[in-house]
């Protein structure tokens, strides 16, 4: 069983997000690092760069795969976690914790699930 | 015919009876009728001994020089025995590229001690594995220096023409757009430069030596390039870097060149290998193979294929290159071949180049082939010729010399360590008999 | 195992070269290198052992059974390396006055005839370096082709599910954009998925065939009318033409050009990644956009010259010379007969190990295949948590090459075997008695073979560090 903390939304391509102060806070869930297995690096997007809903805004690479993570919500990058970048481990070690971006002036989100719903997508691609 | 089939005809029917078929042809049963090839329409096959004997012939219909006063890019050398003995060895001739680590620590730290010594002479952080050659490296090296913001590109006008053609090609497919930086007295146009750079502009590319030779400002260039948050690409003489500043002393972001010179003989083309540097921010925007130190689960010292997430198997359509493999045994030779000469071996090659060059020089001003451009080169120059180019050309054929090459109705000449006093004192009096 | 630098004494090494006889000139202060320059100070002998100790920790063809699925790994006749030795090739520089190098010139011309002849193709440039190149040089083709005739809409180049990784890669760098379409239960291209992908978009389609799942496709010539009538073109990926080669053309089966990988199918040396040669081939109507430099006979000698409509160049020069004088060794010697022999014998051996192997292991699709077949390793893992890369990691114990891994993607847990036409019956049966081995203690032990390979130079490296704390080069200490 993936941990899925309750109070935070998830996306069906497995990014978290919590909304704190007004930002957007993303990240990529248990279950997402789980597949990915040992991450080796991940390619942040920068401060002021404009992300949409749904769509890709960086990339994490583990030794033999390289994945998309989605933007949960539209908006502008406020600010980026240079500490995954130094130490990509992070992300499977506390992925909760290993924020990948923080996003201003939100516009709009993509279809967002609850942690109940969530645990189900995951479950159902088991 | 020669063939390399273990097995008699005999043999391979009982091995078809055995998983049962009969014939070959069952194998190719659903190959459909119209497009079965009835008749391959090639000769029939010939012995060891035949087949030697006709290309020894071909070999035979070409003329090696006795000396060369022709470079442009691609330069005779000497090359020590034990470089080709090293890299003639079945091992490292007959693998395939090193995916099995375990089986493959020669190739791979063979590629490790080769990056190590192309960042030695660049004096950047991290070198890839080589890609095909130098022309492809600077095209890579272009796509390198793009982002979403900056898709334009300076190349100057002193660039190798066959380079340039290269850059073009590549570029043109993926709509970068290229701008030509001007040159003056065959070298680049600073104040062209300055002008020509723009909030687009992702990087600038220069050869130094240059096309014609010449010494470049890089130092310069690199800090207008940076002052524009762009970035600058050198392409460099990797021998000519035992003697002069390296890239990496100078400023340069990327250093891209061609690495025949390094123990690879001229081969009328190829194979070569490009090398590619960069400084480490760019790491993961370097294209091709790149190998790593790491360990095994028993602490031993181990190489392996490192970074890959970045490459064209595991990427696919979002590459951002399509190169997969290098030329592993072409950087073998250049890393043998640096061994072999050290330092010290390596700077006398540059030097004495260098020296032959500008003997050189003097001794063709006496006869009327003037120099014709202004400061400091390596070991070409341009010079006039008082005589039609292909003329003298033809001429000094008939006596085992390769004349410098045609440019523009000029001629650029190059020595290497091989074009001593005796050589150009040769040289000086077959063109003598020529005028 | 100690690097070249770690041997290094400061002093040694040989003179190979006399100084200058020209005189002491030296470049003025302001250009000169300022840093050290490190590079091993060694003697010759020393130098010669440190590689032959690294030789013997790689395994090439010659150390054994090689049967790298895609790759083509057959034996490297030794009188073509003697041949490409011979200074009449390597002594000439590549700007020499034609007149002066017509033997190369004929090499190039003669190799274009044998290799038109083998594809049915009616050009073909030897200017790419490789295979992935190769795929590049004619993609631009196709590209070109489609802006000459003002038809610049068409921007789609359609590729099957199992293709070769670098058939998306180079389409992307060549300018398209990417269909991907599946593959039916067969293993072959899915009809309907294809005419629902075409329209005034198709550039082309990118195919090998064999694909690689080692199977012909039977539908071919209906798959290649179905691009053309769409206005799209037909792209051969040459990776598996050691299949087919003397039986089945591209050309015939409705491609309209073509890379080759040197490499591979015509026998000469991989070198560990390198050098190889994909030169391309190409129909009549698109022999006006090659690149620069095509050889051809005017009078009685050889000249260049430049197509009307070249694409450029993707290399200088003539491309990797000496791996096309060693490929035309090979189609000399074995001609006619010899080139239909080695496709008929690369596909029996194929078939005769995966004919052995099928009662143990789970073969991908169980029809007469090509010149390789693909293991399913899926159920076994399930049973025993033995992977596909545990079992190939068993192999190196034995001193087999493991088959290619975990391709294509549309096999899960997949083992691809290429065993070549140069293997004999007895190499092929050990093999799989190797193989049966592995397969019985996957059952019995497999924390075994989890931790395979136990008696190689190294165990299995820590790729997971190798790329979070990337070492890409000796530190010197000063």
């Amino acid at each position: 069983m993936f941990n899925c903390p309750k109070e935070l939304k998830y996306t069906k391509t497995h990014e978290w997000v919590k909304e704190e102060n007004g930002l957007y806070v993303v990240g990529l869930t248990d279950y997402a690092q789980d597949a990915l297995g040992d991450i080796v690096f991940v390619n942040l997007p920068s401060v002021g760069d404009e992300v949409k809903a749904g769509e890709a805004f960086c990339d994490v690479e583990s030794v033999k795969a390289v994945s998309d993570v989605y933007s949960p919500v539209s908006g502008t990058v406020a600010e980026v976690n240079d500490t995954v970048t130094d130490d990509p481990a992070l992300v499977n070690n506390d992925c909760y914790g290993a924020w990948f971006v923080k996003v201003e002036n939100v516009t709009g989100e993509d279809e967002l699930l609850d942690a109940e719903a969530y645990e189900q997508l995951c479950a159902s691609e088991e | 015919m020669g063939r390399y089939i273990p097995e008699t005809v005999k043999e391979q029917e009982e091995m078809l009876k055995e998983i049962g078929l009969k014939s070959t042809d069952d194998l190719y049963s659903m190959v459909p009728e119209a497009a079965r090839l009835k008749d391959l329409d090639i000769p029939s096959g010939k012995s060891e001994y035949e087949v030697f004997k006709d290309m020894k012939a071909l070999a035979d219909k070409n003329t090696v020089y006795s000396s060369i006063f022709r470079g442009a890019g691609v330069y005779q050398h000497y090359i020590p025995s034990i470089v080709k003995t090293i890299t003639s060895k079945e091992e490292f001739l007959t693998a395939y590229t090193p995916y099995q680590a375990e089986i493959s620590q020669g190739v791979l730290q063979s590629i490790f001690e080769y990056q190590t010594q192309i960042c030695e002479l660049t004096g950047l952080d991290v070198s890839n594995a080589s890609v095909y050659d130098g022309a492809v490296a600077a095209a890579e090296a272009v796509f390198m220096t793009l982002d979403r913001n900056r898709n334009e590109f300076l190349v100057t006008e002193t660039i190798n023409p066959e380079v340039l053609t290269v850059i073009k090609t590549y570029c043109e497919s993926r709509d970068v757009r290229l701008t030509m930086v001007n040159s003056k007295d065959h070298k680049t146009d600073i104040e062209d430069l300055k002008k020509k750079i723009n909030e687009k502009t992702a990087g600038f590319y220069v050869e130094s030596p240059n096309f014609y030779g010449l010494i470049e400002d890089v130092e310069d260039m690199a800090v207008i390039m940076h002052e524009n948050k762009a970035l600058i690409v050198e392409g460099c003489n990797p021998i000519s870097l035992a003697l002069y500043k390296t890239p990496g002393e100078m400023g340069v972001d990327i250093a891209v060149g061609e690495g025949q010179q390094l123990g690879l003989p001229m081969a009328f083309g190829g194979p070569y290998l490009g090398f590619m540097t960069c400084r480490k921010e760019l790491m993961r925007k370097l294209p091709g193979r790149i190998v790593g130190e790491t360990t095994d689960h028993e602490g031993r010292r181990a190489c392996v294929l490192t970074l890959q997430a970045r490459e064209q198997h595991i990427r696919r359509e979002k590459a951002s290159s399509n190169i997969c493999s290098n030329e592993a045994l072409c950087a073998m030779t250049a890393s043998v071949y640096l061994a072999a000469m050290g330092p010290e071996g390596l700077r006398n090659v540059a030097l004495s180049s260098y020296n032959n060059a500008h003997y050189l020089e003097e001794e063709l001003a006496k006869i009327g082939f003037k120099r014709t451009d202004k400061g400091e080169y390596y070991n070409e120059f341009l010079t006039d010729s008082p005589v039609d180019a292909s003329v003298l050309e033809n001429k000094l054929t008939e006596k085992g010399v390769l004349s410098g090459l045609n440019v523009e109705g000029k001629i650029l000449w190059c020595a290497t360590e091989l074009n001593g006093k005796d050589k150009i004192d040769e040289l000086i009096n077959a063109i003598k008999e020529v005028l | 195992m100690k690097l070249l630098f770690e041997r290094s004494v400061s002093g040694r090494g040989m003179n190979y070269l006399p100084k200058a006889d020209t005189g002491n000139r030296m470049p003025d202060e302001k250009y000169l290198r300022k840093s050290r320059l490190h590079l091993p100070e060694i003697s010759e002998v020393d130098l010669g052992r440190h590689y032959t100790e690294l030789a013997k920790q790689t395994h090439g063809v010659n150390d054994g059974f090689y049967p790298l699925g895609s790759c083509t790994m057959k034996y490297n006749p030794r009188i073509n390396e003697e041949i490409a030795s011979l200074e009449g090739f390597t002594q000439i520089h590549p700007l020499q006055p034609a007149e002066s190098v017509q033997g190369a010139m004929e090499v190039l011309y003669k190799t274009e005839e044998l290799l038109c002849r083998i594809t049915g193709m009616d050009a073909l440039t030897f200017e790419p370096a490789a295979g992935a190149h190769g795929e590049y040089t004619g993609l631009l083709l196709i590209r070109k082709y489609h802006q000459e005739r003002g038809d610049s809409e068409r921007n789609v180049i359609i590729v099957p599910d199992s293709a070769h990784g670098t058939n998306p890669a180079s389409a992307v760098m060549a300018g398209f954009k990417v269909v991907n379409i599946p593959s039916n239960e067969n293993g072959g291209v899915d009809l309907e998925a294809l005419r629902n992908a075409v329209g005034k978009d198709t550039a082309g389609l990118m195919l090998t065939n064999p694909n690689t799942l080692g199977l012909f496709d039977p539908n071919i010539l209906e798959i290649t009318k179905i691009i053309h009538e769409a206005g799209g073109l037909c792209y051969y990926d040459g990776a598996n033409l050691n299949a087919i080669m003397g039986r089945v053309r591209p050309g015939d089966m409705g491609f309209d050009c073509v890379h080759l990988n040197l490499h591979k199918t015509f026998a000469t040396p991989h070198g560990g990644g390198g050098p190889g040669s994909g030169p391309v081939g190409c129909k009549e109507f698109l022999r006006k956009y090659l690149p620069c430099h095509m050889v051809e006979k005017k009078g009685g000698s050889y000249v260049f010259s430049d197509p009307e409509k070249s694409l450029g160049q993707v290399r200088t020069y003539y491309g990797n010379f000496l791996v096309v004088v060693k490929a035309l060794s090979y189609i000399l010697t074995l001609g006619k007969e010899g080139i239909r022999e080695a496709s008929g014998k690369a596909v029996l051996n194929a078939n005769y190990m995966m004919h052995r192997l099928k009662d143990h292991y789970h073969v991908a699709y169980d029809q007469t295949c090509m010149h390789e077949f693909v293991l399913c390793l899926e159920d076994l893992k399930k049973e025993t948590g033995v992977s596909a890369m545990d079992i190939a990691k068993g192999s190196l114990d034995y001193g087999i090459h493991p088959p290619t891994m975990y391709f294509p993607l549309i096999v899960h847990e997949a083992l691809m075997f290429e065993p070549t036409e140069t293997e004999s019956r007895e190499v092929i049966d050990e093999a799989v008695k190797i193989y049966l081995d592995l397969f019985e203690k996957a059952h019995d032990d497999p924390e075994y073979l989890h931790g395979a390979p136990h008696h190689c130079p190294i165990g299995r490296p820590d790729e997971t560090k190798a790329a979070r704390e990337p070492v890409l080069k000796y530190s010197f200490d000063e």
